[in-house]
């Protein structure tokens, strides 16, 4: 089944997007962010978002692009801090924001995707993430339940992909991209290298194409770094 | 003392904590530079939460990936036996007690092992990022730290003020000042810096502070 569309704008069509949809948004600061959809979503004008994300980008791109046009209602991040257009917009109280701490967003995911309502997690016990929640000592250790979580609609980017939906991500630009599309309604995937079925070697895909409903090779790709660091003469490790 | 030799001081003396085989993960900001010092001869795994388990050098100008940063977003290059994997692996490894010892930095810690590190009430907060899985997760919590604020008062307290990132999780805590070891009845000071006392340390923290068999300048 060939699933491939030819543009970010068409996915979105086929997809339905709507005011007040909640969508996730795979990437970890810039590095394997779906760009090209994104910008899709900001052509398309929808509004009073929900975005699931580890981060809101930067200001002038990324979700920052998202923010410029105050499309986003509400963000669920764990870290926002390159960003002075979310601080404005959380400080005058036009953007709702939920933090989770990082490993228990991954696995709420990957538990929403996998049909787990919730869990235990021993990650903030004893915070104020806590509060408010059922906490239960496991083998006289505390945790606390954190619930799966899901979406309307997952956006995802991975390097190459075949027209079945396989994905296979490069280095550190996996992050939350395989959890993501597990855990929505509807997924799109964005690659750089959109290929013919066969051409992946089944041993080597990361995400199996039953989760992706379309994919599409992006039309450009800008890959911004967000701090060019590099190596000094001693040779310092990151 | 200069901050940026303090913090040098800390740096080298954190490093002392890695043993060879090592699993660590190291915070952004100071913890990072304690992969500077790492021994001659000591294979030590670095891992980083956004998906790599085996952080290299810094690449050379010209030669960065986009695709490959550490949990800072800073560019940085893999090593031959490196692996990556989702967030979700990542953390399940850091959950699951497969990390062998954290390295990360401190606003307040409290002598009952309580860590405040993400939050200050009134302020922009950023976010916690992995720092809550992380002191939950991993087999070894270490904290780099100046041990006083820049007016003078102990961030080493009886009991934390700001909002906590993680209860009864610290191990170790490095300081400008001292080595102090969270115990059951206070914290142990263990060591002192270069040309600082006992009385110094003593009379710049407010946490209980039990000083015995104290080695006195190790670093």
């Amino acid at each position: 089944m060939d699933k491939s569309v030819k543009t970010a704008k068409e996915a979105l069509a086929k997809a339905k997007i709507r005011d007040g949809m909640t969508i996730m948004v795979g990437g970890f600061g810039l590095c394997g962010i779906p760009e090209n959809l994104i910008a899709a979503l900001r052509d398309s004008g929808v509004k009073n978002l929900t975005v699931i994300s580890n981060n809101a980008g930067v200001d002038d791109f990324g979700l920052g692009l998202l923010l410029q046009t105050r499309q986003i209602k509400r963000m669920v991040s764990t870290y926002v801090g390159e960003n002075a257009t979310f601080e404005k917009q959380f400080l005058d109280g036009s953007l709702e924001l939920e933090f989770v701490p990082q490993g228990t967003f991954a696995e709420r995911i990957r538990a929403g995707g996998a049909g787990i309502p919730a869990f235990f997690t021993p990650a903030g016990v004893g915070t104020v993430i806590a509060e408010g929640k059922e906490t239960r000592t496991f083998d006289g250790k505390e945790y606390v339940m954190e619930r799966g979580l899901r979406a309307d609609l997952a956006l995802v980017k991975a390097y190459r992909g075949d027209k079945a939906g396989n994905l296979v991500y490069r280095k550190t630009a996996r992050n939350f991209n395989p959890m993501m599309a597990t855990a929505s309604d509807f997924t799109i995937a964005e690659v750089e290298e959109l290929v013919e079925i066969g051409q992946i070697n089944s041993d080597n895909v990361h995400t199996p194409g039953i989760y992706v409903d379309l994919i599409l090779r992006g039309e450009k790709y800008e890959k911004r770094i967000e701090q060019r660091t590099n190596r000094p003469k001693s040779g310092a490790r990151a | 003392m200069k901050s940026e030799s303090s913090k040098e001081r800390i740096v080298q003396r954190a490093a002392r904590e890695l043993k060879n085989g090592f699993y660590v993960n190291l915070g952004i900001g100071m913890p990072t530079l304690v992969a500077n010092y790492i021994p001659k001869g000591m294979e030590v795994f670095l891992q980083s939460e956004n998906g790599l388990l085996g952080i290299g050098p810094f690449p050379y100008e010209g030669e960065e990936d986009p695709d490959l940063i550490n949990a800072g977003k800073q560019t940085i290059t893999e090593t031959p036996d490196a692996s990556y994997f989702s967030s979700a692996d990542s953390f399940a490894m850091i959950r699951g007690g497969h990390v062998d010892l954290t390295i990360l930095g401190a606003m307040e810690v409290d002598e009952a092992g309580n860590l405040a590190n993400w939050m200050i009430p009134g302020k922009m907060v950023k976010g916690m990022g992995g720092a809550m899985d992380l002191v939950a997760g991993a087999k070894r919590v270490v904290v780099t730290m100046q041990h006083c604020a820049k007016d003078g008062s102990s961030k080493i307290l009886k009991k934390c003020t700001l909002p906590l990132t993680g209860k009864k999780v610290v191990h170790r805590i490095i300081t400008d000042l001292a080595v102090m070891d969270v115990m059951p009845d206070g914290l142990q000071l263990l060591e002192t810096a270069e040309g600082v006392s006992v009385e110094a340390v003593k009379k710049a923290t407010e946490a209980k502070l039990i000083a015995m068999d104290v080695k006195v300048g190790t670093y």
